[in-house]
């Protein structure tokens, strides 16, 4: 960095640190934190949407400071696992917050999770030279997702026993290794005690590697640079502003926003995210009149309901998030932000309803109706990125972009 | 620049399709009976304590012999009103099933306040053998679901009234019920006229006992919700008054910028 946008916050007296001059000669981490949250230069027309990473990063926290305390009086076993927590609910001193935090909390990671998702769809982020960002990112989304379902099963109600029930039949439905594998995954031909145990210990355990990938996935961002609504690389430092104060009183009031969410959702609409079934406890004699995975995972549900054969289904189901991965590459045009790609633009809407529409067949699947509609999106949904992305670019009139993230004009 | 509120409406599209889902389900489940105007729901609702304390008297007189609480502790009640003496002259009228004597045979003792609630069968054989085949559901969580189980208990428990002149039941001991699922329930009308005495003086009608043990259903499977609201609205306050200063600190940092 040439020049400092800040100099009163560089000023390091040169007086009596030393102890932390004695640590910055060994480990700059001093020198580190100021360079990457301080002067970090950041495109000065960030909207709402560049927020929900710092918020991601919040609610990564909440969820290891209220899991930390559960896994405390939670007993992974199906004898006494509801029944533990029913004693955090009842009998442990502020249990009932805590996982009422929790729960609100998951589900609020996977809303922003996929909000920070789409904005990378929507403004091109994950077009050179942010591929590794997007990858990581995907990364961070199939951990946490795991974590998500493992979670689901340690209350071992009904819901927890027959969703497990889902995936394992999912997994046997592999030609050949499927009957095998879904031993290995999940300790049994049905969920047992075992697979509780695993899913515990997965679920603690992989709080921490996604930590670890959080690192990954904000190096790699802190090494390109922010993109921005506008899709083009800043060249001079006016178009850019420091990450402190701007950022940070920026990312605040989102994160703010994001808490309001929370305390509604756990202090005055709790039942909004639970489903009564599994407050009765896991009956493998008993199957639920209504499966239904969380809210979250409907989409993916969906396609399995609308393929009649199981290891299709599976495939597609898995696909449509593993096709991300590919998006770097399947997209050709040289445009990132989508503000200039009309057409592009009406396609993601598209692919949003068809990802919506795909939930709500997931969520009423017995309703036969539905079923044709489901696969409608369901061939939109790869269309979308098996067509549309490679080919759109060509059809799109050539547009002029701004030539500066100043640039008032230019912009539709 | 982007227009910030066109990109907050733009979210909000978002959202609400979102939203779109759980309303659809609501509109699909809505219930075709009577809907009471429960203390309890709404971001204020409240129990009626005295309700609850009075629907733990039916349950007791009235359920208790099928239905157990079984994840409930005596102690648990002191978050109906009741101070742990009241509970304890309570707990003493219980019998426990406490391990057994060296013969074999099954020792009881008079319950104490760190004791589960008792169960009605010693296992689900036993339970099935004596109610048609069905084990009586336990009433931990039975109340989840707020308005709409309420309302749905209250259905069940006053449903019994005209079974239609040409109704048989397709297995012994199956009586008519308007609301159960399939209007056969293993369960006979559990409530009469005066089955319990209340403390208070309230009239024991079949409707008020109904009301009052549906309010203790919806107690016991929501036992924080009072406090959960009451230091919910002051977190709210709190927050709201946090999100006025890190709007006016966001508005004062970014004034200096065009
Ligand atoms: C645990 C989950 C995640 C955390 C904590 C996280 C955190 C962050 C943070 C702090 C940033 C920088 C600020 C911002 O641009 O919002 C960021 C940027 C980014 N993330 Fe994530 N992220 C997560 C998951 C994902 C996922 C699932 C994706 C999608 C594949 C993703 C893709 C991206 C991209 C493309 C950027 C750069 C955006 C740009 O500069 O325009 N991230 N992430």
């Amino acid at each position: 960095m040439t020049q400092d946008p800040e100099p009163h916050l560089n000023q390091v007296s040169s007086k009596k640190h030393t102890f932390s001059e004695w640590i910055e000669k060994r480990f700059p981490v001093f020198s580190t934190f100021r360079r990457e949250y301080i002067q970090f230069p950041m495109p000065r027309n960030l909207n709402i949407w560049w927020a929900f990473g710092a918020v991601l990063c919040v609610t990564l926290l909440l969820m290891l400071a209220t899991g930390i305390f559960l896994a405390l009086s939670y007993t992974p076993s199906a004898e006494e696992a509801f029944a533990s927590i029913e004693m955090i609910e009842r009998r442990v001193p502020s249990g009932w917050l805590l996982r009422s935090l929790h729960m609100a909390g998951s589900n609020l990671f996977l809303v922003f999770l996929y909000l920070h998702l789409f904005r990378g769809l929507y403004y091109g982020s994950y077009k050179n030279p942010r591929e590794l960002v997007w990858l990581s990112g995907l990364l961070l989304m199939l951990m946490v997702m795991m974590t998500a379902f493992a979670g689901y099963i340690l209350p071992w109600g009904q819901m927890s026993y027959w969703a497990a029930n889902v995936v394992i039949q999912a997994i046997s439905s592999i030609p050949f290794i499927g009957e095998g594998l879904a031993h290995w995954l999940m300790g049994g031909s049905s969920p047992s005690d075992l697979t509780l145990h695993r899913y515990f210990v997965l679920h603690f355990a992989m709080a921490f590697f996604i930590i670890a990938v959080v690192f990954i996935h904000v190096i790699c961002v802190h090494v390109v640079k922010s993109n921005n609504p506008k899709g083009i690389e800043p060249k001079t430092k006016e178009e850019t502003l420091p990450f402190y104060p701007y950022y940070v009183a920026k990312d605040g009031v989102v994160i703010v926003g994001a808490i309001i969410l929370l305390v509604l959702l756990a202090f005055f609409f709790p039942d909004l995210l639970t489903n009564s079934e599994n407050y009765t406890p896991a009956n493998p004699l008993e199957t639920p009149a209504n499966i239904a995975p969380e809210w979250y995972f409907l989409p993916f549900y969906g396609i399995l309901q609308l393929i009649p054969y199981k290891f299709l289904g599976l495939l597609l189901s898995v696909g449509s998030i593993m096709v991300l991965f590919a998006v770097p590459w399947l997209d050709r045009s040289p445009i990132k932000s989508a503000n200039y790609r009309p057409l592009y633009r009406i396609a993601l809407f598209l692919l949003v309803l068809s990802f919506v529409m795909l939930g709500i067949v997931g969520k009423y699947h017995s309703h036969t109706g539905l079923i044709w509609l489901g696969r409608l999106a369901l061939f939109y949904y790869y269309a979308h990125f098996l067509l549309i992305l490679p080919f759109s670019a060509r059809f799109e009139l050539k547009r002029t972009l701004p030539t500066s993230l100043l640039d008032e004009k230019g912009h539709k | 620049m982007v227009k910030p509120i066109k990109n907050v409406s733009f979210l909000f599209c978002f959202l609400f399709t979102c939203l779109f889902i759980p309303l659809i389900s609501y509109a699909q489940n809505k219930p075709a009976y009577k809907q009471y105007p429960w203390s309890f729901t709404g971001i204020f609702g409240n129990y009626d304590l005295s309700s609850v304390q009075r629907g733990y008297m039916v349950y007791r007189k009235a359920c208790a012999s099928c239905h157990s609480v079984q994840y409930m502790r005596y102690a648990d009640l002191q978050q109906m009103g009741l101070t742990l003496d009241q509970i304890d002259k309570i707990a003493k009228t219980d019998q426990i099933l406490d391990g057994k004597d060296a013969s074999g045979k099954d020792l009881y003792r008079a319950a104490t306040l760190v004791d589960y609630l008792p169960a009605p069968y010693s296992n689900q054989l036993m339970a099935k053998s004596v109610n048609a085949g069905k084990v009586p559901l336990d009433f931990s969580r039975y109340g989840m679901g707020m308005g709409q189980q309420a309302d749905y208990i209250m259905a069940i428990l006053m449903g019994y009234q005209n079974p239609p002149a040409d109704f048989k039941p397709d297995q012994e001991g199956m009586v008519y019920n308007q609301y159960f699922p399939g209007h056969q329930i293993a369960m006979r009308s559990p409530l009469t006229k005066d089955g319990v005495k209340y403390a208070d003086g309230t009239p024991a009608t079949i409707e008020q006992q109904a009301k009052d043990v549906t309010t203790f259903l919806s107690w016991t499977a929501h036992p924080h919700l009072i406090e959960r609201h009451r230091i919910g609205i002051m977190v709210m306050i709190y927050v709201a008054f946090i999100a006025i200063l890190t709007l006016l600190v966001k508005r004062k940092v970014w004034s200096n910028v065009k």
